[in-house]
């Protein structure tokens, strides 16, 4: 068969059966949009990992007059111990970089922090420890640093930010994979969708291809208008879906962004390959559920 | 019976062929013995449920049989792979009763179909169609639909569907069940005209009057054994 005929038996086709051809359009554009959406808020997660964790510290509160912790039982930290813990720590093959800071310093952050609060001018230096505060240079290492200086004379406690953060990302843990899979299950419904419309119109066009089967068609040209069918509106509904995905996109940067400033947005790039893997999820699962369904009910 | 071994190279041969389809006792087919050379015309006669319709599906492969072996157009059927009959089908030109044409296509449409199905070009397209229209004597109606004419015209077309590709065997089930007799005549003169110039044509009809009337090979089935082989037959002894 010429590509010219089966171009317009698929055109046929599509016109015939156009409600149905709408409903896998439109199914297939949902399900994809929404696996879309599970993507990005994969990315999402990522860029927040990348943002968060490049900002967290581990921090070494050394022990001042107040402290009550067992590890300052002999008192305020001494010079001699805040030199000895610097250098300890710089030791570490771990540590990126390493800063002390002082109470004046921490008074400065803390009056930052808390800023036109009743807690901020009732504060003083004195009342804030100095501490080191440590980057890492992988933030999940947190556990060396912990145990090489927990308990140590002089150190009130060590404190790692991560462990806060992980509590947050595991919660959009959560919905990223609630997302994915809620996106998943749409793409099967869609599956479903596309087989039981191409038996139906297996089944309205049982003359023709009844006609064709008679002349002497191959069964690969007789499926093939068919199989086109469901791969043309599987892309139409592809490119549906990746509007949407950039409509969402751009919303996010004009309404979302500017008011969220703590944090960073998954970039177009992210979108880009959301969307080029969409068209593979759609072309893949579109193809298979057209051929196992042709296979079924247009036999030669 | 019909003496064996005639000149000509047998196009339909049928070695001991039985059909029994599953979950029936009885036999569609059994023992079917016989072959047709090229270029004969052959009626198939019987009573329903003769095995007229099984031995028509046993040439297209669209049964095999359970027992026995089949040539057709010089393929043996039992080793024929599924996607080796396409190419079967080619070589067969099918008639039915009910025409089966595409209502939604124009009367060169139709025809045309076969050629585009088989990889014709647009312009070898333009030059059969016209032919083959010719032929059944319908190129003035080239650019109606199947709806818009008389069941013999209908059948005149599904001829021409059938034929433009120039078959080697053309079958006709039952094509002149749903004609009046003046348009059954012009479907058999049309079925004998293509006989001649070269096709083999077998038919399967209860018209007892046109099998009379052509005095053809004349192969009568009864309860799935052939029980007449006849050279110049009519329809049957009992009418």
């Amino acid at each position: 068969m010429r590509a010219k005929f089966v171009m317009s038996e698929v055109r046929i086709g599509l016109r015939r059966n156009v409600t149905m051809t709408f409903a896998v359009m439109i199914t297939v554009a949902i399900s994809l949009t929404v696996l879309g959406i599970g993507l990005l808020a994969n990315s999402q997660v990522r860029v927040m990992k990348d943002y968060w964790y490049d900002k967290i510290q581990v921090s070494i509160f050394l022990c001042d007059p107040l402290s009550s912790s067992a590890s300052c039982a002999g008192g305020a930290v001494t010079q001699a111990q805040i030199n000895q813990i610097q250098s300890d720590i710089q030791a570490l093959p771990v540590v990126q970089n390493v800063y002390f800071e002082n109470q004046a310093q921490a008074y400065q952050h803390f009056q930052d922090q808390f800023k036109g609060s009743a807690i901020a001018q009732n504060v003083t230096a004195d009342q804030l420890p100095q501490s080191f505060r440590i980057k890492l240079k992988d933030p999940t290492k947190f556990a060396v640093i912990q145990s090489a200086f927990a308990g140590r004379p002089g150190v009130d406690s060590v404190q790692d930010e991560h462990t806060i953060l992980d509590k947050f990302f595991k919660l959009l843990g959560v919905l990223r994979d609630g997302a994915l899979l809620i996106g998943i299950a749409s793409v099967l419904t869609a599956a479903l969708l596309i087989s039981n419309t191409l038996r139906l119109a297996a089944f309205s066009r049982r003359r023709e291809t009844g006609v064709m089967r008679l002349v002497g068609a191959s069964s690969f040209s007789i499926q093939l208008p068919f199989l086109l069918e469901g791969i043309v509106s599987t892309l139409i509904g592809w490119g549906v879906s990746t509007g949407l995905l950039a409509g969402f996109k751009y919303l996010i940067d004009t309404k979302v962004s500017p008011l969220l400033s703590f944090t960073r947005f998954f970039t177009w790039g992210d979108v880009w390959s959301a969307s080029a893997l969409l068209l593979v999820t759609g072309f893949v699962v579109s193809s298979l559920s057209s051929v196992l369904t042709l296979r079924r009910h247009l036999k030669v | 019976m019909a003496p064996r071994n005639r000149t000509g190279a047998d196009v339909i041969r049928f070695e001991n062929v039985s059909k029994i389809y599953p979950k029936q006792e009885r036999p569609a087919l059994e023992g079917v013995d016989l072959e047709i050379v090229k270029g004969e015309f052959v009626f198939l006669v019987g009573l329903s449920g003769s095995g007229k319709s099984t031995f028509l599906r046993l040439i297209l492969k669209e049964e095999t049989p359970t027992t026995g072996s089949i040539v057709v157009a010089g393929k043996d059927l039992n080793s024929l792979s599924a996607h080796k009959i396409p190419e079967l089908r080619r070589q067969v030109g099918t008639v039915f009763q009910d025409f089966r044409l595409l209502p939604n296509k124009t009367v060169a449409e139709n025809v045309a179909f076969t050629l585009h199905v088989l990889g014709y070009s647009q312009k070898e397209i333009n030059r059969e169609v016209p032919d083959a229209l010719e032929l059944v004597g319908l190129e003035e109606k080239a650019d109606r639909r199947p709806g818009e004419l008389a069941g013999g015209e209908q059948q005149r077309v599904a001829i021409a569907r059938a034929y433009v590709s120039r078959p080697a065997i053309l079958i006709a089930d039952e094509p002149t069940g749903n004609l009046d007799p003046a348009n059954s005549v012009g479907i058999m003169k049309l079925l004998d005209r293509i006989n001649r110039e070269g096709t083999t044509v077998l038919m399967a009809t209860h018209d007892s009057t046109i099998v009379d009337q052509m005095r053809k090979r004349v192969i009568e089935l009864e309860g799935g054994h052939v029980i007449r082989d006849q050279v110049r037959g009519v329809y049957g002894y009992s009418g």
